[in-house]
C-alpha cells in the first residue's frame, strides 16, 4: 500500500515555476517610494542651504547672528535675526504655557478618569481638531481671540505689561497656536499612557492609591517618553506654524517677550516676504534662505533633543 | 450538599479569636456573566489560607473581591458580603482605597513600578502618607522581611527593572509589606517563577505568618499543601437554573483535612489530580 502511493507520487519540483516578474516590480516599486522621501528630503536640505554661501558673502556673519534690527529690505539694510529668532520663541513659549497643562490635563482625564462612553467621544473628536486647517485657527485669532484679549486686558499689571494690546500680539497667537497644539500634545501624550500596562495601576491601587496618585506618580512617570515626544511634536509644530502667526503676531520684529507687543516669527517673515514681489539674487531673496536653514536647524536639534531624551527615559524605566 | 459543607467548617472556625475577614454569601458578576457565587470563607488571624481549584472556578475573582480590585473592572458587580474586623467592605460609606491599605496585594506577574528598588518599596508609605521617622530605615525592614535586602542594598538607587524575576516579586512583597497592611493577597504570586524562586517566596510567606495574614490562590497544589494553614477547594459546575458554568466553593477546612480526608468527592479527585 504505501509503496504503490510512493511510486505514484509525481516527481518533486523545486524550481521556480515562473520568475515573478510581478512581485519582483512591485518589489522595487516598494524601495522606490521608500527611498524617495529620503531623497526629497535630502533635496529640501539642499535647496535651503546652498545659497547659505551666498548669503553670508554679502552679510557679516555675527551681524547675523546679533541683536542689530531686522530689516533685511531697507534702503540701508540689517540683519540682526535675533529680532525674529525671539518673536518665534515668544509666540512659542506662550503657547506652550497654554498647551501644556491643557494638553497633559486632557490625556490624564481621557486615560485614567474618562468613562468607556466619554472617552469613546471624546478621543475622536480630539482627534479631527488635529485636522482643522491652520488657517482656520488664524482666522480664530485674529478675529475672535484679539479683540477678547484687547477688551479685556488686565491694566492694571504694572508697567508696560499692563498696556492693552494692538490689532497684532505676541500674545494671540501664542494663545490660539497652544490651543491648536492641544490635541497634539493630548493625543501623543494618550496614546503612551493608555498603553502603560493594567498590572502597573493594579499595583499601585492595591497599595491603596487615589486614582490622582495611581495617574501621577505611576502612570505619568512611566509614560514619560511619550508624553515627552508629544511636547517635543508639539513644540515643532508651534515653531514651525505659520498661518496663525502670520494672522495674528504682526510684522514689527520687536525683540521682546512680553505677550502685548507684536513680532514677527522667523515662518511669518519668510511667509510674508515670499508672497511679496521680490526679485531673484537680491539680498532679501537670499534672507529667506538663511532664516529658512535656521529654522530648520532649530526643529532639527529639538528633534535630536527629543530623540536622545526619550531613549535616556527608556533606558531608565524599561 | 455544598452549603451544608461550608456552613460545618464556618462554625468550626479554629480558635476563639474572631476571623480577620469573611466571606458570607458573596457572589461576583461581571455583566451577566454571574462568575462565583455563594461563598462562605472565613480567614483567620495570621494564618495562611489557600484557596485552589482548576482554571475558571472563580478563585481569582474570590480573592479580588476581598480588596475590592474588582472594583476597577467596568461591570463587575458583588452580592453578598464581605467584612473585615466585622465591617462590611461594600457598604457605600467605605472608601475602597481606605480598604486596599489595610488589605494589600500581591500579583501573578511581578509589576514592580518603574522607579528605583527604594521608590518602589517607599510608594505606598508615600501615597498613603504614612507617618515614617526614617523612610531609609522603613524600606531597609522591608526588604529584609522580603529576604531581599542583602541581594539589594548596594543598588537601591538602581531600576527595579534590573532586578530577576523572583527579586521583583520580593520586591512587590516588600512594597505590601512597607504600608503596614493587616492582610496580604497574593494572586498566584510564583506562576512566572522558576522553581528557586518559588522556594524563596514560599519561605517568606511562612516567616510573614507571624505578622500577617494571608490569602493565596494557587495552581499548584504541593504549593498549597506546603505553607497553607487552610484550604478552599472551588470549582466551576453548571448551575441548576441558569444552565450556564459558574464558580463555586465546594469545601473548606484544614489543609490536612482537605488535602488527607476530603469530604467532597470532587476535592480528592482534584488533589490527588484525577482532573483539573
Amino acid at each position: 500500500m504505501s509503496t504503490t502511493t510512493r511510486t505514484d507520487r509525481p516527481s518533486v519540483v523545486l524550481v521556480a515555476q515562473s520568475s515573478r516578474w510581478g512581485e519582483k516590480l512591485i518589489h522595487f516599486w516598494l524601495g522606490f517610494c521608500a527611498l524617495s522621501s529620503v531623497i526629497i528630503t535630502v533635496g529640501i536640505v539642499l535647496a535651503l542651504f546652498t545659497p547659505l554661501p551666498e548669503f553670508f558673502s554679502r552679510v557679516d556673519f555675527r551681524a547675523f547672528f546679533s541683536a542689530d534690527p531686522w530689516a533685511p529690505a531697507l534702503a540701508t539694510p540689517s540683519f540682526g535675526v535675533w529680532n525674529i529668532v525671539v518673536g518665534t520663541l515668544n509666540v512659542t513659549m506662550y503657547a506652550l504655557i497654554v498647551a501644556i497643562p491643557a494638553g497633559l490635563g486632557a490625556a490624564i482625564y481621557l486615560s485614567e478618569f474618562a468613562g468607556r462612553r466619554a472617552r469613546k467621544v471624546l478621543k475622536p473628536v480630539l482627534e479631527v481638531l488635529e485636522g482643522v486647517p491652520t488657517v482656520a485657527y488664524g482666522i480664530f485669532a485674529f478675529i475672535f481671540v484679539t479683540p477678547l484679549l484687547r477688551d479685556n486686558w488686565p491694566t492694571w499689571l504694572p508697567g508696560d505689561l499692563g498696556d492693552a494690546p494692538g490689532i497684532f500680539s505676541s500674545g494671540a497667537a501664542g494663545l490660539v497656536l497652544g490651543v491648536m497644539i492641544i490635541p497634539t500634545v493630548a493625543s501623543i501624550s494618550e496614546d503612551a499612557m493608555s498603553a502603560v500596562p493594567r498590572s502597573l495601576r493594579e499595583g499601585a491601587y492595591g497599595l491603596g492609591s487615589t486614582r490622582m496618585q495611581v495617574a501621577t506618580k505611576v502612570v505619568v512617570p512611566a509614560a514619560l517618553s511619550g508624553i515627552v515626544a508629544g511636547f517635543v511634536l508639539g513644540v515643532s509644530r508651534a515653531i514651525g506654524e505659520t498661518m496663525v502667526v502670520l494672522l495674528a503676531a504682526g510684522a514689527s520684529p520687536n525683540l521682546t517677550l512680553m505677550p502685548n507687543e507684536s513680532v514677527l516669527p522667523m515662518t511669518a517673515f519668510i511667509g510674508r516676504t515670499a508672497t511679496g514681489d521680490i526679485s531673484v539674487g537680491t539680498d532679501v531673496y537670499f534672507t529667506i534662505f538663511a532664516v529658512g536653514a535656521l529654522l530648520f536647524t532649530m526643529t532639527f536639534l529639538m528633534n535630536m533633543i527629543s530623540i536622545a531624551l526619550v531613549r535616556r527615559f527608556r533606558e531608565q524605566y524599561e | 450538599m455544598t452549603s451544608q459543607t461550608t456552613t460545618e467548617t464556618t462554625s468550626n472556625t479554629r480558635g476563639h479569636v474572631p476571623p480577620v475577614m469573611a466571606a458570607r454569601e458573596l457572589g461576583v458578576y461581571y455583566g451577566d456573566f454571574h462568575a462565583v457565587s455563594g461563598v462562605n470563607l472565613d480567614f483567620n488571624r495570621h494564618e495562611v489560607t489557600a484557596l485552589i481549584g482548576p482554571s475558571g472556578c472563580g478563585k481569582s475573582t474570590v480573592l479580588r473581591s476581598l480588596n475590592r480590585m474588582n472594583d476597577l473592572i467596568p461591570k463587575a458587580r458583588v452580592e453578598g458580603e464581605v467584612t473585615y474586623h466585622g465591617q462590611d467592605i461594600y457598604q457605600p460609606k467605605i472608601d475602597p482605597i481606605e480598604v486596599r491599605r489595610r488589605i494589600g496585594m500581591v500579583f501573578q506577574k511581578p509589576n514592580p513600578f518603574p522607579k528605583s528598588i527604594f521608590d518602589n518599596v517607599a510608594y505606598g508609605p508615600r501615597v498613603t502618607k504614612m507617618k515614617v521617622d526614617s523612610m531609609n530605615d522603613l524600606v531597609e525592614q522591608s526588604l529584609r522581611r522580603a529576604a531581599l535586602w542583602d541581594e539589594v542594598k548596594d543598588n537601591l538607587k538602581g531600576s527595579a527593572f534590573g532586578l530577576s524575576g523572583g527579586q521583583q516579586q520580593r520586591l512587590c512583597i516588600a512594597r505590601a509589606i512597607a504600608t503596614s497592611p493587616d492582610v496580604i493577597l497574593l494572586d498566584e504570586p510564583c506562576s512566572s517563577l522558576d522553581p528557586i524562586a518559588t522556594a524563596a517566596i514560599e519561605d517568606l510567606m511562612t516567616d510573614l505568618k507571624q505578622e500577617y495574614t494571608q490569602i493565596i490562590v494557587t495552581h499548584n497544589m504541593q504549593q498549597a499543601a506546603r505553607i497553607s494553614d487552610t484550604t478552599a477547594f472551588f470549582t466551576a459546575g453548571v448551575d441548576e437554573e441558569s444552565g450556564k458554568r459558574i464558580g463555586r466553593l465546594v469545601e473548606y477546612n484544614d489543609t490536612s483535612s482537605i488535602f488527607n480526608n476530603p469530604a467532597e468527592k470532587s476535592t480528592e479527585d482534584y488533589v490527588s489530580g484525577r482532573f483539573g
